[in-house]
């Protein structure tokens, strides 16, 4: 019997030659991934396994991003924590405020995952990796507290479901937000629990690096254990020059099992918004009706990208932002920062009424930088929508695509570029 | 420990990690914070009302969202003893593993427990029994490896022990 991408990376990484759905596995891991939240915990437990060093300094890594810089005290205490940690263990792949960016942004821009790779991270957008080829996947801090110590984690091969893409996007705004969110509102939220998701067909070609990004991101919304996607020449193209390391690519064989197959038209998709209170509750742009806004944050691992701050701006340039709105933009690296200064795109930001921040993952989890009131609503490019995600309890998240929230901004409701 | 008797707190499908323990209280995972937060979203003033030893009753997906480990963690520390769902996030569901919060998966019986009902949810032998309705369920057991971690209380108790042995 075939394997599929996923099966291939972890029979390697378990040392076997093959594995099937539903094996339990002990594998070795590539990169061990936390952050200034789930970090600490792990340290924690790593402390009482009474292990002196990390089984690789090369591999752990650990990226202050979701309260930092720090927004109190207590976030400082956090960042403090792994900071000593990262010193004390002379980890390689530590950035500190003013090299950091939000993880899943950074990792794939700095090289630190390759195709073929096996990443556990205690972040659950760590899925984020699987558009490099990369077998990636959430986990807890005891489950990283485990890898840092031993270099293995234990996991159980998923099924695959695959998805196959058709067509071309005919829409000009339609990205990789789209397909996703149509996909969790098409499966549900635990459409894909405990499975991989495989992309595939001949539409992949037409969804840039940083869409695929954007869709592995969120396989975790629908419950994916990770998402996966074969190498081609974009993923080529991204990887060189940032991946140092030597590095494997997989694809399935044409004999593969799998346990379920969706077929997606892209031709027909239309720009989603995912309403309040779970990911799944997506509406086609046109039947979202007359949704008045307060606040709009464009960034996030999902999409805090180069092209979604172009997309963007490409809306905002030469528009004001409505004089109700708060507009939060936030790149997801320092190197995209740049770029956006370089290309005049927090200028035209600025010149539109919006802020342009510093990276961190704020916002999302309503942590800071643009935290909602009671009953406000926002459009984000986030990942999140559930009760109380941004703020308030009562306050409500819609989510969708960089162009979306741009065209929002300006309208003072949920609209489309096209009705501006 | 393989069997807990409680009254029932029963909440929906789909509870996620931030409706368990909100990510605006992460600046501090000590587990007073955490026990105080609990669930407050769902259930106001939870805290206040569950008592040491009480056991959650979930319907679908339990758990999902976000990683962190804070959320089984918070349901420890309120003093919740088992959770009983009909389907578990993936995340949740190793975490609770991992850091010895006992879970069980068990849609019909979900549907037979109300809040205040009383049970008995015997992990071991995957049977849970209503003693308020009468009614008796099975339960999914769960697979050899990951119950060696169950009986070793954790994961790090497991890792530990291999740790050792690899000398």
């Amino acid at each position: 019997m075939g394997m599929t991408i996923s099966e291939k990376i972890l029979a390697a990484h378990a040392g076997v030659e093959e594995v099937q759905a539903g094996d339990l596995i002990n594998a070795k891991v590539d990169v061990v991934l936390s952050n200034d939240i789930t970090g600490p915990v792990a340290i924690q437990e790593f402390r009482k396994l009474g292990v002196e060093k990390v089984f690789d300094k090369e591999k752990v890594v650990i990226i202050p991003d979701h309260f930092a810089p720090a927004k109190d005290i207590k976030s400082a205490e956090q960042c403090k924590v792994i900071r000593d940690f990262a010193r004390e263990q002379d980890l390689t792949h530590y950035y500190e405020v003013g090299q950091m960016g939000i993880e899943h942004c950074l990792l794939p821009e700095k090289g630190i995952v390759a195709p073929g790779d096996l990443v556990i991270g205690a972040d659950s957008h760590t899925t984020t990796y699987g558009a490099l080829g990369a077998f990636a996947t959430g986990v807890g801090s005891t489950d990283v507290a485990a890898a840092m110590a031993t270099g293995e984690v234990w996991l159980r091969v998923p099924e695959t479901i695959k998805v196959v893409l058709k067509g071309k996007p005919q829409n000009p705004w339609v990205v990789g937000k789209d397909v996703i969110l149509s996909l969790i509102g098409r499966i549900g939220v635990d459409g894909a629990l405990y499975q991989a998701m495989e992309f595939a067909g001949e539409g992949l070609k037409y969804l840039s690096m940083d869409s695929r990004f954007t869709i592995a991101n969120m396989a975790i919304e629908a419950g994916a254990k990770n998402a996966i996607m074969a190498f081609d020449e974009l993923t080529r193209d991204y990887v060189v020059g940032r991946v140092h390391k030597p590095y494997v690519y997989y694809h399935s064989d044409p004999d593969a099992y799998y346990v379920q197959e969706i077929e997606m038209d892209l031709g027909s998709l239309k720009p989603q918004v995912a309403f309040p209170h779970l990911p799944s509750n997506t509406r086609d742009i046109d039947q979202v009706g007359d949704v008045a806004i307060d606040q709009v944050v464009i960034g996030s691992c999902t999409n805090g990208r180069m092209e979604d701050m172009r997309t963007a701006a490409k809306v905002l340039k030469g528009r004001k932002v409505h004089p109700y709105i708060r507009l939060i933009v936030i790149p997801g690296t320092q190197e995209i920062y740049q770029k956006c200064i370089k290309e005049g795109i927090v200028d035209t930001v600025i010149e539109a009424g919006g802020v342009f921040s510093t990276p961190t993952c704020g916002p999302c989890l309503g942590g800071y930088m643009g935290i909602l009131a009671k009953g406000e609503r926002a459009v984000t490019t986030t990942n999140r929508n559930f009760v109380g995600r941004m703020g308030h309890p009562e306050s409500e998240v819609y989510l969708a695509s960089p162009a979306i929230a741009a065209a929002s901004a300006i309208k003072g409701k949920i609209c489309s570029p096209e009705n501006l | 420990m393989t069997k807990y008797i409680g009254k029932v707190w029963l909440v929906g499908d789909d509870i996620d990690t931030d409706l368990i323990i909100a990510a605006r209280y992460l600046n501090d995972a000590s587990e007073e914070n955490m026990k105080k937060h609990c669930l407050e979203d769902v259930i106001p003033n939870f805290i206040d009302k569950v008592q040491k030893g009480d056991i959650l009753v979930a319907g679908k997906n339990f758990g999902c969202g976000s990683s962190r480990e804070h959320a089984p963690f918070a349901i420890k520390a309120a003093g919740i003893s088992c959770v009983v769902a009909k389907s578990f996030a993936r995340i949740f569901y190793r975490n609770a593993i991992n850091i010895g919060l006992p879970i069980v998966i068990a849609p019909e019986a979900v549907e037979g427990i109300s809040t205040g009902d009383n049970i008995e949810v015997d992990v071991k032998q995957g049977f849970i029994y209503n003693s308020t309705t009468g009614q008796e369920f099975e339960t999914e057991t769960f697979p050899p490896f990951i119950q060696e971690i169950i009986e070793a209380g954790n994961l790090l108790n497991y890792v530990r022990n291999r740790v050792k042995s690899d000398g």
